[in-house]
């Protein structure tokens, strides 16, 4: 009995100096890179899909441009949750041109085939230049919160 | 005329307080309707302060018309209150004397700095171009300063910046975030904003002399301990928190700029660059919160110390420095 009282204290106090420095030990996300397949992305609609929590992050596993490389306004293929959903790209970490906005995660906004989207809210800025290509994702734009 | 029958209906009782409330009254109801026609009512009122006796009723009575032509008479508490004092002391008839004007100083306005400084994109790097290029390049910059106001900032000052955006509504854009980094010679000269907005992390790269800009506003000046502050995107969200609605504090025009000795605490650690190493050279990081001693001590393997004493690195720029300044200062003043 007193040995488990021990160790248990013994534990709580590993853990307690455990989280004074409490760090892992490698990087989750892609460093500085508009988005590829295979980059973990962030949804950030209010839709059921991308706001339960998960085991495995969303995954990009195709981008349909013609190189391969998405920047914001190109559509991506997701592996979410055992899913596959498109999904339209809304900000990146990697900085694009000057006085264009940088995100500090790569977000993107679920959307059905026809490019409806799926959830009804967008929970951060949007960058104003998606507006650009306001003819195919109009309802995307109308259910932004903010811009920036 | 209907004013000075009412301080003739008031019984000589009344205190003589409220006497030379009503003549004053009566004075300024004058004022207001005749101009300059103003001395019969004065005179009444001294005829009644002649004859001022006792009695509490009647003080009361001559206080509840008085309430009537406060009720008339909106100017009553604005201008006579304050002057009552100096006719009743002298025994004088009041003369009037318009109420001074207030002084309203505006302490949001900025002043314009006094302090003599140059930007420090103006410097050219140090390299084999042609220093003709970078005096082109210094003629259209002032040529830009002179239509747009670009105000003296540091990394670690807060900046509102308004710019000109055909995608967003209103053709405008305003983002207000900490300076985190200048950047930059000449004419392509940057300086990048960070806030945080709805929880997200967003940074701005502004073009100094970009003509989309349209104004750059100092909302709090102040130096930071690094040139840099690129580690905010690492630390604590709270450091790079910024109100987009905030107020410019008040920026005193001469003196030096207050250097804000801020040190941060970091997020857990796989961080954007290894920030404890040697060549940030970074003093605004609470490093003991989240690096051991011995992972200091281990940065340390990649400190250059000879670097300081290589010769062909040096670049004193204190005497182009006031070479440009005087310069621009002249070509500014053009």
């Amino acid at each position: 009995m007193a040995l488990s009282q021990l160790s248990r204290s013994l534990t709580g106090l590993f853990v307690e100096t455990s989280s004074v420095i409490h760090q892992r030990t490698f990087s989750v996300t892609a460093v500085a890179a508009a988005i590829q397949k295979m980059t973990r992305v962030r949804v950030v609609d209010n839709s059921p899909l991308g706001t339960t929590p998960y085991h495995r992050a969303p995954r990009v596993i195709h981008v349909y441009t013609k190189n391969g490389i998405g920047k914001v306004g190109d559509r991506v293929l997701l592996a979410i949750k055992g899913q596959k959903k498109k999904a339209l790209i809304v900000g990146h970490k990697m900085p694009g041109d000057r006085m264009t906005p940088r995100f500090d995660s790569n977000n993107v906004v679920l959307i059905e085939d026809n490019g409806n989207p799926t959830g009804t809210r967008i929970k951060v800025p949007i960058p104003t230049h998606l507006r650009k290509m306001d003819g195919d994702y109009s309802k995307v734009l109308a259910i932004a919160s903010s811009f920036v | 005329m209907s004013s000075c029958q009412t301080d003739r209906t008031v019984p000589p009782s009344c205190g003589r307080w409220a006497t030379l409330r009503l003549g004053q009254i009566a004075f300024q109801r004058h004022f207001d309707r005749h101009g300059f026609r103003s001395t019969c009512a004065c005179v009444c009122g001294r005829s009644d302060m002649a004859a001022c006796g006792k009695g509490l009723d009647k003080f009361m009575f001559s206080l509840r018309l008085l309430r009537n032509l406060q009720l008339q008479n909106e100017r009553f508490l604005s201008t006579s209150v304050c002057r009552l004092a100096v006719g009743g002391s002298s025994e004088q008839p009041p003369k009037f004397t318009p109420p001074s004007k207030p002084v309203i100083v505006d302490k949001t306005q900025t002043v314009a700095s006094t302090r003599s400084h140059l930007s420090p994109e103006f410097i050219p790097p140090r390299q084999r171009t042609n220093p003709f290029k970078f005096y082109i390049e210094r003629k259209d910059m002032i040529r830009r300063r002179k239509v747009l106001n670009i105000p003296e900032f540091y990394a670690g000052s807060i900046l509102a910046v308004t710019m000109a955006d055909p995608n967003a509504s209103g053709k405008m854009n305003r983002f207000v975030g900490i300076c985190i980094q200048r950047g930059g010679h000449g004419l392509g000269a940057t300086f990048v904003l960070r806030n945080i907005i709805d929880n997200q992390g967003v940074e701005i790269c502004y073009e100094l002399y970009s003509p989309r800009i349209q104004q750059i506003e100092v909302l709090k000046l102040e130096k930071r301990l690094d040139d840099n502050l690129m580690y905010l995107r690492d630390a604590l969200p709270e450091y790079c928190t910024v109100d987009p609605d905030m107020k410019p504090e008040p920026i005193s025009p001469t003196g030096e700029v207050p250097v804000n000795k801020l040190k941060v605490r970091m997020r857990p650690k796989p961080w954007s660059k290894r920030w404890e190493r040697p060549k940030f050279n970074i003093q605004g990081i609470r490093f003991d919160r989240s690096l051991t001693p011995e992972q200091m001590e281990h940065a340390q393997k990649w400190a250059q110390p000879w670097r300081e004493y290589d010769m062909l690195k040096e670049y004193d720029t204190s005497k182009l420095e006031e070479q440009i300044l005087s310069e621009v200062q002249r070509e500014m003043s053009k």
